[in-house]
């Protein structure tokens, strides 16, 4: 690894005036367990890393009018078992529970995780489909994004320069909505999925009045499809509605072959998975 | 610029013992331990996290500390494999791994027995499953996976199917 100077500002202000006077050169770390990785195989370069680990606050996860507030320092492992996210948004704590494996979760954070934008990650899909927000805050001021504006392209983000990522709010999920979240990973438990979706549906009186469908790992980021939640809300629900919505994901996606499988494979298996997920989401499993 | 050669100081307890230091921002958390304070038992395989060889505890929970930063540890209590024993007595993992065969090569275990020693401190009573499944990223390429299974199930005191 090259070597580089570190810095933990006790304070927002304090991380801001260094990114503000190093620039290019920095580069914030949560968690570190992606950026250390890629420092270590040179696939980032840093003169300057500032940590905000120090910062007091940003691991807060608390509960609010407008949704639950999970600080962007909140450890993975910290969702997994809060009692907040399994009551409000038990999809997330599902989700988080199953990110690669608990040593990584006790280290990695959840914002760490959303900035670094890996497509193949597991909490986006979720995250789209529950139309979480990100607040970002720099020197000038904040602006909350919504996290289907936020991913731009493989590994890019809507981030600005200067700007930190500082809290997920995420709505309430309803008592009446079903959520799953399904990955496919026929390598191991641990690994990245080869594709994943998230799915969340209410059904009254056997007739879907919302769907949402995001997609994981097919794509250059998570994205939400939909196509497939237009061909299926306010429509009764059927098996054959079901197979007809999930066909319509093999033209939304452009997986990247890797040695998870072809892009070909990725794209079928994009479709069984969320022909799965419709199933599941929708009481025909 | 990133100033050549700084060091950083590091306040850290490692095994109940605390150590002050002035480190590279660049040394991982493993070769501090290692090269710095000679607590060789800690053993870095793959270094991206993924195998477990190199698992401590970090204020009592698991990390990699191959991509953890020494920095980042500052002001931590670290517990590494040389500090599981107790007044010269092994814990009683270590005892079962020996004596159930919970090792082949052995380069895993120092990480294994740290894995399972966090799970048992808080969860004294897991299933198969869950131990299973928390054991789930320490890899052992010699594949003994059953008998570190088996041993660490002895030690919870469930019978554990045989091979």
């Amino acid at each position: 690894m090259r070597d580089f100077s570190y810095h933990a500002p006790a304070s927002l202000a304090e991380a801001h005036s260094l990114l503000a006077q190093y620039g290019d050169a920095a580069r914030l770390m949560a968690g570190g367990t992606a950026l250390t990785v890629m420092l270590k195989q040179s696939l980032v370069q840093a003169d300057h890393l500032v940590s905000l680990q120090r910062i007091p606050g940003l691991r807060r996860i608390h509960l609010q009018s407008d949704g639950l507030h999970i600080g962007a320092l909140a450890r993975l492992r910290d969702v997994e078992t809060s009692p907040l996210v399994k009551e409000h948004a038990p999809l997330l704590a599902e989700v988080y529970r199953q990110v690669a494996t608990v040593r990584i979760r006790n280290q990695a954070t959840v914002g760490g995780g959303i900035v670094h934008a890996d497509p193949a990650q597991d909490p986006p899909p979720a995250l789209l489909v529950l139309d979480a927000r990100l607040r970002l805050v720099s020197r000038a001021g904040q602006r909350e994004v919504p996290v289907r504006e936020f991913f731009l392209d493989y590994y890019e983000t809507a981030l600005r320069p200067g700007e930190v990522l500082t809290e997920v709010i995420v709505p309430l999920q309803t008592k009446h909505a079903r959520a799953i979240y399904l990955r496919y990973t026929p390598r191991t438990q641990d690994d990245y999925p080869t594709v994943s979706v998230a799915a969340l549906a209410r059904v009254e009186r056997g007739v879907c009045r919302e769907m949402r469908v995001a997609l994981g790992a097919a794509a250059p980021t998570a994205l939400r499809i939909t196509a497939v939640e237009e061909a299926l809300r306010g429509k009764r629900v059927s098996q054959a509605a079901v197979r007809r919505a999930a066909a319509l994901v093999a033209e939304q996606v452009s997986p990247l072959e890797d040695f998870r499988g072809s892009a070909d494979y990725k794209r079928d298996m994009a479709v069984v998975f969320t022909r799965r997920a419709l199933e599941g989401v929708l009481g025909l499993g | 610029m990133t100033i050549e050669g700084a060091r950083y100081p590091v306040s850290l307890v490692v095994n109940g013992k605390p150590h002050s230091l002035l480190t590279p921002a660049r040394r991982t958390l493993v070769d501090l331990l290692r090269y710095d304070l000679g607590l060789t038992g800690t053993k870095e395989a793959c270094g991206i996290g993924v195998c477990g060889a190199c698992t401590v505890l970090l204020d009592g929970r698991i990390v990699a500390s191959c991509i953890t930063l020494a920095v980042q540890a500052d002001g931590a209590a670290i517990t590494t494999i040389e500090g599981i024993a107790q007044d010269g007595k092994l814990h009683p993992l270590q005892e079962s791994f020996m004596k159930n065969g919970g090792f082949q090569c052995g380069i895993c275990t120092s990480g294994q027995i740290v894995a399972a020693k966090a799970l048992l401190d808080a969860n004294p009573n897991p299933t198969r499953e869950q131990v299973q499944e928390w054991m789930m990223g320490n890899l052992c390429r010699c594949t003994g996976y059953y008998h570190i299974l088996d041993s660490i199930m002895k030690v919870v005191g469930k019978d554990s199917p045989s091979l």
